[in-house]
C-alpha cells in the first residue's frame, strides 16, 4: 500500500510540474497576475507529494518490505538502520527521487522566499524549474520507477554493496545532489533574464545566495566522496581523478567561477552575458555529471547498473536543457548592455582571470574525463589517463588562480592601484618566501612542492593582511580595530575564511602529495617495522563478528620513541549476504598527520600483507573543505542576500572612491 | 561579433554528439587493427641495473623476445590505480600458470616503476621502459593498463583495454592461450 501512496505522489508531482512549467510562464508573458501566482502554490504542492513519495520509498526500507523490487534489490533485514535509510539513495532508482526531492525543494524555497521578486521574473524562475523537474519525474516514472512490485517476494533482500555502506557515502549523496540541483536555481534565473532580455545588479544579487548555497553544498559532497575514498579504498590517497570525482568536480569549478562573476554583475554590473553563460553552463555540467554516472558508460568504483535506454534519456534532457538554453543566450545575449568599464588592473580584471583560469581549468578536466569515457564506450574495461595528464595540465593553470587569489581583494573596483596592492602584499611574500624556505630547509624536496607550500602561505597571510588591512590592525587602537571587525559585512569576512580555507587544502594536498611515505610488507606477528619515525608492530589477526559482515581484524601497535602512540586495527571484512569482501583502514590522525594501515592477504602461520602510509597533511584538506564551506555560510548570512532585507547603505568616512574598504567581496 | 555567442550552441553540440556516440557504440564491434599482425619491431632498455634481488631483469625488452612462445605484454605505470588493482591478478598467471608475461613501462619514471615492483613484486620476466610513449604509439595503446597476446610465432592474438578482472583472466585469456598453445 505504502509503494502505491509513493508512486501515485510522484505521478500527481509531474502533473503539477507539468503545470507550474507552461502556466506561470504564459501569466508572465501575458502580464496575467493570478496566471504568475499560480507558479507558487504549485511549487509547493509538487514539494509536498515528492516528499511524500520520498518518505514512502524510505518507510518501505525501514520495514523492509521486500516485495518492493527497489528495496529488494539493494536492501536486507539484517543491515543496520543507517544504511536501510541510506538505502534509500544509494541505488540508480532512489538516488533519482532524492534529486527531484532536492529540486522540488529549491522550487519550494524560491516560491517561498521572493517577496522582493519582480513577479515575472519569479514565474518564470518558477516555470524553468517546473520543466526541469518534469523532465526528471518522467524519467524515473518511465524508466526508473522505485515502486514496482515483486510477486511473489522474496524472504530476504540482496544487501547493499559493502563498499557503499559507510557512514561517509550515507552522506556524500544528499550534499553532492544540494549542490548539483542548487545550480538549476542559477540556470532558471539565468534562462528566465535571457527571455526577458534583462540582466541588471538586482538580479546578480538575487542569484548569488543560491548559488552560494548549492556551492558550499558541493563543497561539502565533494569532501565526503574524497573523505570516503581516502579510507575505504585503502590506497591512502584521496583523490583519483576517477570520471565520477571528476563528474562533480567540474559543477564546483564552473561554480566557483559563477559565484565570483555574479559579483561584478552585482557591483558593477558588467560580465553580464559571461555569468548568464556560466551559470548556464554550471548546471549542465550538473546534468552532464548525472548522465555520466547514470547511464552507465562509464564504470568505476561508483558504477551504478546500467540500461541504455536510461542513459538516452538523460542525454536527451542534457540536450533540452543545454540546447534550449544556449540557443537562447545566442539569440538574446549579444542584446545585453554591458556596464562599467575597468581597467586590466582591477578588481574586476582580477575576477575575469579567476574566471577564465578556472574555466580552462574545468574544460581540462572535462577533455580528461570524457577521453578514455569514449575509449570504454569502443574498448572494454577501464582506461586511466591518469594522474599525469591532470597534473600536467590541472595543476599549472591553478597556481595562477591561487596567486591572484591574494591580490584581487587588495585591488579597488574600476582601476586598482598594483603598487599599493604590493605594498600591502610585501608581508606576505615574505611569509610565502620563508615557508618555501624552511621546507626547503626541513625537507629539500621536489621544486613543486616548495612552490605549493609557498602559495598556501601567500594565500593566508594575504587573506589576513587584506583583513588587517581593512580593520586597521595596528594603525588604530585595538578597540577601533575590534568594532570595525564586528562591523564588515559578512560576506567579506566570508570571503577572508574561504579563502584562508583555501590556503589550508592546499597546504594539506602538497604535503600529502610530496611527503607521503608508503610501506608495503609481509609481517610475522612480533615483527616491528619503522616508518616516518613511527615503530609499528604487527600482533596478527582475531575473528570479529559485525551486525551482518565477519571480519578479520588485524592489531597494529604503534609507537613513537619508544611512548605508545596507538593501536590501529585494520580489518578485512566480508559480508555472507552480498559475498563479497571489503578492506576497511585504519586511520590514527595527530591533526598534523595520518598514520594509516591496510590489512592485506593473511597467511595460516599468522604473517600478513600489511600496508601502512603516513600521511602529513591529509587532515587538512578536509578541515579546508570545512572551512570553505563555512566561509561560504558566512557570506550567505550577509544582510544584502538576507531576503526583504533592505540594502544598507554605507556611509563610511574618509574612504575617497578606489578605496578597497568599500567593496566586499564573496 | 554574433559568432562569439553561438559558439557555445556548436561546442555543446559536439559535446552531445560525443555523449551520444557514447552511448551507442558497443564494446564488442572494434577490434584492434593489429589484431594477427606480427608486434611491431623495437628495442627498450631496462629499469636500470641494480636491484636484482628484486627479481628485475635489467636487460631491457625487445620484440625478439617475444618468439618462441605464448607470451602476454602489459602496459602500466606506477601512477596507474587499475595497474595496481591487477597486478595481483598477474602475479598469479607468472606463478601459478608460469605465463612469459612482459612488462611495457608506460611513461613512468624508472625509479618508480622499479620501487613499485619492489612493493608489489615482479610478475614480468623482462621490462621495457617507454618514458615518451613512443613504442607504445606502435601498438595502439590508448591508455594504461593494456594487455596483449602473442602468439609463439609473434603475432598479436588478442588484446584486453583496461584492468585484468579475474572474470577477464579465466573466461578469455586463458582459454585463448591453451588454444596458441597446442
Amino acid at each position: 500500500m505504502i509503494a502505491e501512496i509513493g508512486h501515485y505522489a510522484l505521478v500527481l508531482a509531474l502533473v503539477l510540474a507539468l503545470v507550474q512549467g507552461t502556466v506561470p510562464l504564459i501569466g508572465a508573458e501575458r502580464g496575467n497576475a493570478t496566471l504568475m501566482a499560480l507558479g507558487r502554490s504549485v511549487a509547493a504542492g509538487q514539494f509536498v507529494f515528492i516528499a511524500l513519495a520520498f518518505a514512502s520509498l524510505m518507510a518501505a526500507y525501514v520495514v523492509s518490505d521486500f516485495s518492493v523490487e527497489n528495496v529488494a534489490r539493494n536492501s536486507h533485514s539484517a543491515k543496520p538502520m543507517l544504511y536501510k535509510i541510506a538505502g534509500v539513495w544509494s541505488n540508480h532508482e532512489g538516488s533519482m527521487v532524492l534529486w527531484v526531492l532536492i529540486l522540488a525543494l529549491f522550487g519550494a524555497l524560491v516560491a517561498g522566499f521572493s517577496a522582493n521578486l519582480p513577479p515575472a521574473l519569479r514565474a518564470r524562475v518558477l516555470a524553468i524549474q517546473g520543466m526541469i523537474g518534469s523532465a526528471f519525474l518522467l524519467f524515473i516514472l518511465l524508466t526508473s520507477n522505485p515502486f514496482l512490485r515483486l510477486d511473489p517476494a522474496p524472504a530476504d533482500g540482496n544487501g547493499l554493496n559493502p563498499i557503499l555502506q559507510d557512514p561517509g557515502l550515507a552522506f556524500h549523496p544528499p550534499f553532492l545532489y544540494l549542490g548539483y540541483v542548487g545550480f538549476s536555481v542559477a540556470f532558471a534565473f539565468a534562462v528566465a533574464a535571457l527571455i526577458e532580455g534583462r540582466v541588471d545588479a538586482a538580479w546578480g544579487r538575487w542569484v548569488r545566495p543560491w548559488t552560494l548555497a548549492a556551492w558550499c553544498s558541493l563543497s561539502l559532497g565533494i569532501g565526503l566522496g574524497s573523505w570516503w575514498a581516502y579510507y575505504e579504498l585503502g590506497w591512502g590517497g584521496f583523490w583519483f581523478w576517477d570520471p565520477v570525482e571528476n563528474a562533480s568536480f567540474m559543477p564546483w569549478l564552473a561554480g566557483t567561477a559563477l559565484l565570483h562573476s555574479a559579483i561584478v554583475v552585482e557591483r558593477r554590473e558588467a560580465l553580464k552575458s559571461w555569468t548568464i553563460l556560466l551559470a548556464i553552463l554550471t548546471f549542465v555540467l550538473s546534468l552532464v555529471g548525472t548522465f555520466l554516472v547514470r547511464s552507465g558508460v562509464l564504470t568505476s568504483v561508483h558504477s551504478f547498473a546500467s540500461d541504455p535506454m536510461r542513459g538516452l534519456f538523460i542525454l536527451a534532457i542534457v540536450i533540452a536543457a543545454a540546447g534550449g538554453a544556449l540557443v537562447l543566450f545566442a539569440i538574446r545575449a549579444p542584446a545585453l548592455k554591458g556596464g562599467g568599464l575597468f581597467a586590466p588592473i582591477s578588481r574586476e580584471g582580477a575576477l575575469v582571470l579567476n574566471n577564465l583560469l578556472l574555466i580552462t581549468a574545468t574544460a581540462t578536466v572535462f577533455l580528461g574525463t570524457l577521453y578514455p569515457m569514449l575509449l570504454e564506450a569502443i574498448g572494454s574495461g577501464k582506461v586511466s589517463v591518469g594522474a599525469p595528464y591532470f597534473n600536467a595540465t590541472f595543476l599549472p593553470l591553478m597556481l595562477p588562480v591561487i596567486a591572484a587569489m591574494a591580490i584581487g581583494p587588495m585591488l579597488a573596483w574600476k582601476r586598482g592601484d598594483a603598487t599599493a596592492a604590493w605594498s600591502r602584499l610585501r608581508f606576505a611574500f615574505a611569509v610565502a618566501l620563508a615557508a618555501a624556505l624552511v621546507a626547503w630547509y626541513l625537507q629539500g624536496g621536489p621544486v613543486m612542492a616548495l612552490v605549493g607550500l609557498g602559495l598556501a602561505a601567500w594565500l593566508i597571510a594575504g587573506a589576513v593582511a587584506e583583513l588587517a588591512d581593512r580593520i586597521k590592525l595596528f594603525r588604530a587602537p585595538l578597540k577601533v580595530s575590534f568594532a570595525r571587525l564586528v562591523h564588515l559585512p559578512r560576506a567579506t569576512i566570508g570571503m577572508t575564511v574561504a579563502h584562508m580555507a583555501m590556503g589550508l587544502t592546499v597546504t594539506g594536498i602538497t604535503l600529502a602529495s610530496a611527503w607521503q611515505a608508503e610501506k608495503i610488507l609481509i609481517m610475522a606477528p612480533g615483527q616491528s617495522v619503522a616508518i616516518a619515525g613511527y615503530d609499528v608492530v604487527w600482533g596478527g589477526t582475531q575473528e570479529v563478528m559485525g551486525p551482518n559482515y565477519r571480519a578479520q581484524r588485524g592489531t597494529l601497535t604503534v609507537s613513537r620513541g619508544g611512548k605508545a602512540v596507538t593501536v590501529l586495527h585494520p580489518e578485512k571484512r566480508l559480508y555472507p549476504v552480498e559475498g563479497s569482501s571489503t578492506t576497511e583502514a585504519a586511520i590514527h590522525t595527530t591533526w598534523f598527520a595520518d598514520i594509516y594501515g591496510v590489512l592485506g592477504d593473511t597467511h595460516e602461520d599468522g604473517r600478513a600483507t600489511i600496508r601502512l602510509y603516513h600521511n602529513p597533511g591529509v587532515p587538512w584538506i578536509w578541515i579546508g573543505i570545512i572551512i570553505m564551506a563555512l566561509g561560504g555560510g558566512i557570506s550567505l548570512s550577509d544582510r544584502r542576500h538576507r531576503i526583504g532585507a533592505p540594502v544598507r547603505t554605507k556611509s563610511r568616512t574618509g574612504t575617497p572612491s578606489g578605496d578597497t574598504s568599500e567593496g566586499a567581496v564573496a | 561579433m554574433r559568432l562569439i555567442y553561438i559558439l557555445p550552441t556548436m561546442i555543446f553540440a559536439a559535446v552531445a554528439l560525443a555523449l551520444g556516440a557514447g552511448l551507442t557504440l558497443r564494446p564488442d564491434i572494434v577490434p584492434s587493427a593489429l589484431i594477427d599482425k606480427p608486434v611491431p619491431v623495437f628495442s627498450l632498455p631496462g629499469l636500470g641495473a641494480g636491484d636484482t634481488d628484486i627479481g628485475i631483469d635489467s636487460r631491457g625488452f625487445s620484440s625478439d623476445d617475444l618468439k618462441g612462445r605464448v607470451s602476454l605484454v602489459n602496459v602500466f605505470a606506477s601512477w596507474c590505480i587499475p595497474c595496481r588493482a591487477e597486478h595481483p591478478l598477474l602475479m598469479r598467471l607468472a606463478d601459478k600458470e608460469r605465463l612469459a608475461i612482459f612488462g611495457l613501462n608506460y611513461k613512468d619514471k624508472p625509479s618508480e616503476a622499479r620501487a613499485w615492483i619492489k612493493k608489489l613484486g615482479n610478475p614480468y620476466r623482462r621490462i621495457g621502459v617507454d618514458p615518451k610513449g613512443r613504442v607504445a604509439i606502435d601498438w595502439g595503446v590508448y591508455g594504461v593498463p593494456e594487455t596483449f597476446i602473442i602468439g609463439p610465432k609473434g603475432r598479436i592474438r588478442y588484446k584486453h583495454v583496461g584492468m585484468l578482472r579475474p572474470r577477464d583472466v579465466d573466461d578469455v585469456i586463458l582459454p585463448i592461450i591453451r588454444k596458441l598453445g597446442q
